[in-house]
């Protein structure tokens, strides 16, 4: 179970920039539960995923794993058992490397002390990494040796999606992954994710600018705005509801409309 | 053409050339892969070059290249612990060290700016005394450098495919995913500047034993000529397979250094020679970009041709 306590983040403090990302954020997230996560423009949802994953850490609040403080757990630490992937399909791979490559250092959160650091790919990792390519249906598994850079953001990101999920971690964290890509690998890259989480049961959390996006999806929907957490719907509240009582819901808490342009480009998609 | 490219020049060139190919591989390491900028090499080069003599003329030539790169390899971490514990700028972090390294350097050399190396043996006068046939006395210099740079190259090619290496690789490729892939990238660089030390501090110190004396001043001006190789090498591999593009970088030294002999046989003065070189430097990493907008020019003017059918730019 993931557990924020209290959290509170303020980047550049006493200066011009002074900005208060996160203030008093808490949210108790169970093993399994998916949540979708939409808010204005500025309410901290990046920044929360960052207190998570330990890219800062915060000034003040707690983050608990199970019930263990990693409040102040390195990043890199951190990644042994988080998984990530960003809006910039571009982030999250090696372009130099081949796939195979990049694979196998993802794949170092594995073997991490099992295996000796001088080890090279096996190939019975390599057989491994076939088959979880092939799952993909892209193709990639015929393309084991190409470099990265050659693939297009669409493949970028579902190779970022299987490297972050290859060895299945603790919490899933997706930072609107899929707002880069066109409509149709989108939702291919959606579908995929939808398929990995629910198959393997991942605690994951998803920030989405899709309203529609953000109820089918998951089992629990959570708003933010100007550094908290304003509305949480699960379980019977949130099986019936619209996007327009979503929005609704959102002025009542927030005390001010949604302000997010992509959010109203998308739901005008929607409808 | 016979007089003007010896075959004593061209043996000369190759043989040098495979020296400072150890450095284009030490620039390889930490401007290709690990992408920073580091400028301690001259510096780094001359530390080489000055524990080389001084092991060496205390009786252990083979010793001395040990030292020397274990030597580099405290270069190289004083430069990584700069930038990945203090936050200090690559490029900064390289000159403060290479500026610091001056006087260890004097120091090592006992506060002299000069060290020759007389009355001791050198692995080059050693290997000349395997054999007294007479290609091995022509040819022994350059099959014995030949031999440190191929091991040299086998190992740093074996390296960058274990585990460690390809995270090294990645840290310089996409610092994002090795975060999110429980690397340290502090770890890793640190391990990279060290690695890519070391084969400067093995150039250093092959050089002290192949000049057989060591100077203060002999690095200066080595990054840039380290540089020049391993762009030239770069734009031969294009970024291809990694065993390819290791080989490129030899090349590119080697070539560099066929250049530098070509550019002095056409009796240029020796005042001129570090201009010389950063003139072939700078159209060396003109070249790709010169390419590119030729190529553009002749389509613009393709295109732009009266009496052409369609115009659609194919010719």
């Amino acid at each position: 179970m993931l557990e924020l306590k209290g959290i509170k983040k303020t980047f550049n403090p006493g200066t011009v920039n002074e900005k208060t990302a996160l203030r008093d954020l808490s949210l108790e997230l169970a093993d399994g539960d998916f949540a979708t996560i939409i808010g204005s423009n500025g309410a901290g949802k990046s920044t929360m995923f960052g207190a998570i994953a330990g890219t800062f850490f915060p000034d003040e609040g707690q983050v608990l794993l199970d019930g263990e403080d990693i409040t102040f757990v390195r990043e890199h630490v951190r990644s042994h058992y988080i998984g990530r992937l960003f809006q910039d399909p571009l982030t999250g791979t090696a372009p130099n490397m081949t796939i195979e490559e990049n694979l196998s250092v993802a794949y170092l959160r594995a073997s991490a002390g099992k295996k000796g650091i001088f080890s090279r790919i096996t190939r019975r990792e390599k057989e491994f990494f076939h088959e979880k390519l092939s799952l993909l249906g892209m193709g990639l598994e015929d393309r084991m040796t190409n470099p990265v850079g050659l693939l297009s953001g669409g493949q970028r990101q579902a190779l970022t999606l299987l490297m972050a999920t290859v060895v299945t971690p603790r919490i899933l964290l997706l930072d609107e992954h899929t707002a880069a890509l066109d409509p149709a690998t989108a939702a291919k890259v959606l579908e995929l994710t939808r398929q990995i989480v629910e198959e393997r049961k991942i605690t994951c959390m998803m920030v989405t600018h899709n309203m529609e996006q953000a109820l089918e999806l998951g089992s629990r929907t959570l708003m933010m705005s100007d550094g908290r957490i304003v509305f949480d719907a699960a379980g019977s509240v949130r099986d019936g509801m619209t996007v327009e009582d979503l929005l609704r819901r959102f002025a009542e808490q927030a005390g001010k409309k949604l302000n997010n342009d992509r959010i109203l480009l998308s739901t005008e998609e929607g409808k | 053409m016979g007089h003007f490219l010896t075959v004593q020049i061209i043996q000369t060139a190759l043989e040098i050339g495979l020296i400072y190919s150890l450095i284009a591989l030490s620039l390889f390491i930490s401007f290709s892969i690990l992408n920073i900028c580091d400028l301690s090499t001259d510096g780094c080069y001359t530390l080489g070059c000055a524990v080389g003599a001084v092991v060496t003329i205390s009786g252990h030539p083979f010793l001395a290249i040990p030292a020397s790169m274990a030597a580099g390899v405290c270069s190289g971490f004083v430069t990584a612990l700069l930038q990945t514990r203090f936050g200090v700028q690559s490029i900064l972090a390289g000159i403060i060290v290479n500026t610091g390294l001056y006087t260890v350097n004097l120091a090592v050399m006992g506060f002299s700016s000069n060290l020759s190396i007389f009355g001791t043996d050198t692995i080059f006068s050693l290997a000349k005394g395997l054999s007294s046939a007479a290609w091995w006395q022509s040819w022994y210099k350059l099959i014995l450098l030949g031999c440190i740079v191929l091991v040299v190259c086998l190992v740093l090619y074996w390296f960058l495919g274990t585990r460690l290496g390809l995270s090294i690789r990645a840290t310089g490729d996409s610092p994002a995913m090795v975060r999110a892939s429980s690397i340290n990238p502090a770890f890793t660089i640190t391990v990279g500047l060290c690695i890519s030390n070391s084969l400067t501090g093995l150039a250093g110190s092959l050089i002290a034993q192949y000049n057989k004396t060591s100077d203060i001043n002999l690095g200066t001006g080595m990054v840039t000529i380290a540089l020049a190789s391993l762009v030239i090498g770069e734009s031969l591999s294009r970024k291809r397979h990694m065993a390819v593009r290791i080989a490129c970088v030899l090349a590119g030294s080697c070539l560099y250094r066929l250049i530098v002999s070509l550019a002095l046989r056409l009796n240029i003065p020796t005042e001129a020679f570090k201009l010389v070189s950063a003139v072939i430097v700078a159209i060396a990493l003109i070249l790709p970009s010169a390419k590119s907008m030729i190529a553009l020019n002749l389509k613009k003017r393709r295109m732009k041709a009266p009496g052409q059918r369609g115009g659609n730019g194919h010719a």
